[in-house]
């Protein structure tokens, strides 16, 4: 049972590392609270393998503190952490029963054989691995191996968080959701902390309860999926989640609000003095296609846009549309009627964000 | 150049990779192979290619017959899931090996490698190593080496799926606008029913080595043939519930009626399996023939803008796909409403009776 916070961390691969690009991870502080199921979401390259490596152990960080309840652990070796890992490939042993797999770490640590029954019988009951409990692991379908790796974490009773690095790419598509379901009552059953990595927004959402998004060596968002997708706080957020993502147009601030290509649109005087005290000129306005309205006649509020191409993907379709010299995307319901060659758009309030230097700006709630 | 099988079968050791395949694939077409894995879809790709020979059935290009002629002998390009460079040489040798093979001329070929390589996006990595790039490259390098060479045919099998997904949205879009201006034929196999869409073309439904359907994509997904066209072409899979119709009513699987609404009328009295699309089922009713379900949720898959929604009862199993991220608790009860006039109905064999919009059109 474990909150593990990373304290001031930043790592490079570089031993006279110069400057931010040269980084994997850029100074940061996080908490993963203790019991938290948590997903660390982003592109490869990201640095994303980095921090976990640096969180089991495998990698030191040239600087800052990394604590587990209160003690600093960065010289303890992973074996001495407490971490169980499930990896993409599951880690097993073939020529072991599954039986004796799940009992490994526990004999391993010269428990008791009558707790050792115990222990992996009630492992196997949640994992659903009592039929096959006798069979030797090679013998089983990729989702049962993947499902005694995790077992093995589970029967540990000292284990305080588990690490999934994608664990569900080698499982068939139609299996995929099983899984994600059981890890999903697994978090509910046992009180650890679980931190899982994926560059799959959909494996990141359905499992996590707060999401931490990486980018360029920083965690740019720590949310709920929901606030992700409605109020993405950086415009890679906006970029990544979501298919497509976020529209982004580069504006330039007056006083009472951005305008591009001589299409102004207004925003508060609140917002835009923060804008404006930044004195940048990297702004943009972000809307997701979902958000769009469109209509097929001009409406009061409404911009004229010439249709590029209509994307039908059955449920729904995508509109790629002309407004002024930007290409936006807006996504419409199957029953929603077609605009053709010309549409009108307008930006809801509401959906429509305001980002300086790519973070966003929001009017503050005093 | 148009491709024509008549026939085909693939047989090894016994078993029965292809069965029966005929396809007319036209000068110019996209075309989508969309199966599961294992379904047939690169044993037919490696006969188009001419790197397997059918065990019976004729292939003809052009109308000639090329059944047994061999790859070498076959103007065709193919790029694979792996990304497959040469890691000793550059990606600007790289692409340009098909022209030196062909004997292409040193300035044409300068020309041709620079022209793809800045199609693709790969202009500024010419006098880089492939090993160098990130994966989405290292497979920009690939298509740009089969695109290179005026192939007649040129064949991709699940090109995309080791790139994330941003990176296939991207690389979707640009296969698709490369192809408008081409002459050759495209072959694109895939798993996924979304990619079939976003690509649009004739999608070809290959179902444990047979072709169930051919058509054109958003047909195919609105009038599927049969359960099994119908499921391989929703991701999530289409809902199925077993319904009885009797002279005013439907039961479905012995426990939820309603009554025969005027699109299920001209059924007979009798068992059918009853198809419902997940984005079709809602939170809220919308209409006057909405059936309420009373369902648990068992899990909430959030994919970032939808949310799959998997709810029972005691009788059935349904998937829903809901805009936006909607988050509920496993066993969390809710009510779901089912429109009853987009219902697809199949018999007991699984053959298509009528689709929701085979009724628009009347």
């Amino acid at each position: 049972m474990s909150e593990i916070h990373l304290k001031s961390l930043a790592h490079s691969y570089e031993k006279k590392p110069d400057g931010p690009s040269d980084y994997a991870i850029r100074e940061m502080n996080h908490v993963w609270e203790q019991g938290g199921a948590y997903a660390l979401l982003g592109p490869s390259g990201c640095g994303k393998s980095t921090l976990l490596n640096i969180i089991s152990g495998l990698l030191t960080p040239s600087k800052g503190e990394v604590v587990f309840d209160g003690e600093v652990v960065n010289h303890l070796p992973p074996q001495e952490r407490n971490i169980a890992q499930v990896f993409q490939f599951p880690v097993i042993y073939d020529s072991m029963t599954v039986f004796d797999n799940l009992a490994f770490p526990l004999r391993n640590m010269k428990v008791a054989e009558a707790k050792i029954q115990t222990k992996v019988h009630e492992i196997a009951e949640i994992l659903e691995l009592h039929p096959v409990l006798k069979r030797k692991a090679k013998n089983l379908t990729a989702d049962e191996k993947q499902k005694v790796s995790m077992g093995r974490g589970l029967v540990r009773d000292d284990v305080s968080a588990i690490l999934f690095d994608e664990p569900l790419t080698v499982i068939d598509p139609q299996l995929k959701w099983k899984l994600r379901r059981k890890l999903k009552q697994i978090h509910e059953q046992f009180n650890i902390t679980m931190i899982y990595v994926t560059h799959d927004q959909l494996e990141a959402s359905t499992f996590a309860d707060k999401i931490a998004v990486m980018y360029g060596g920083q965690i740019v968002q720590f949310g709920t999926p929901r606030e992700l997708f409605e109020n993405p706080n950086h415009t890679f957020v906006g970029y990544f989640i979501g298919s497509p993502g976020m529209n982004l147009i580069d504006v330039t601030a007056t006083a009472s609000g951005v305008v591009f290509d001589g299409i102004s649109i207004p925003f508060s005087e609140e917002r835009m003095e923060q804008v404006n005290a930044n004195s940048s000129s990297n702004i943009k306005i972000g809307i997701r296609p979902e958000f769009i309205h469109v209509w097929n006649k001009p409406t009061e509020d409404a911009f004229e846009c010439d249709v590029l191409h209509v994307e039908d993907l059955g449920t729904y379709k995508i509109l790629t549309l002309l407004l002024a010299s930007h290409t936006i995307k807006a996504r419409l319901d199957e029953d929603h009627e077609i605009p053709e060659h010309k549409a009108y758009i307008s930006f809801p309030e509401q959906w429509l964000k305001l980002y300086v230097n790519e973070f966003l700006v929001e009017e503050n709630h005093a | 150049m148009s491709l024509v099988l008549e026939n085909v079968d693939r047989v090894v050791n016994g078993e029965h990779h292809l069965n029966s395949v005929s396809l007319s694939l036209e000068p110019g077409s996209f075309n989508v192979l969309l199966g599961r894995t294992l379904a047939g879809k690169t044993s037919l790709m490696r006969l188009m290619a001419g790197l397997d020979k059918p065990t019976s059935g004729k292939i003809l290009m052009n109308s000639a017959d090329v059944t047994g002629v061999p790859v070498q002998k076959r103007n065709i390009s193919m790029v694979y899931q792996q990304f497959i460079n040469y890691s000793n040489l550059t990606v600007r040798e790289n692409i340009a090996s098909p022209l030196r093979l062909a004997k292409t001329s040193r300035t044409e070929i300068d020309k041709r490698v620079k022209e793809t390589a800045d199609m693709l996006q790969i202009g500024q990595f010419l006098d880089r190593y492939p090993l160098e790039l990130s994966g989405g490259q290292q497979q920009r390098t690939a298509m740009a080496r089969a695109l290179v060479k005026d192939a007649s045919l040129i064949l991709f099998d699940e090109p995309l799926v080791n790139l994330d997904y941003k990176l296939r949205e991207e690389l979707r879009v640009e296969l698709r606008e490369l192809f408008k201006a081409r002459n050759s034929i495209a072959v694109y196999a895939t798993t996924e029913p979304n990619e079939a869409l976003a690509l649009g073309g004739t999608t070809t439904l290959i179902h444990e080595g047979r072709v169930i359907q051919s058509g054109l994509a958003p047909e195919v997904y609105r009038e599927p043939v049969d359960v099994d066209a119908a499921d391989l072409f929703s991701e999530p899979p289409i809902n199925l519930v077993p319904g009885q119709v009797s002279e005013n009513e439907v039961t479905f699987d012995e426990a939820v009626h309603f009554p025969l609404n005027q699109d299920l009328r001209s059924l007979k009295p009798g068992w059918y399996k009853f198809g419902i699309r997940p984005s079709h089922i809602g939170l809220v009713p919308h209409n006057d023939d909405d059936l309420e379900l009373s369902m648990k949720v068992e899990l909430a898959e959030i994919s970032g803008s939808e949310t799959f929604l998997h709810v029972m009862n005691n009788h059935f199993n349904l998937v829903m796909q809901l805009s936006g991220v909607h988050a509920y608790r496993t066993d969390t009860k809710i009510k779901v409403y089912l429109p009853t006039h987009k219902l697809f109905v199949f018999d007991l064999n699984g053959d298509m009776i009528q689709s929701p919009s085979s009724l628009i059109k009347g």
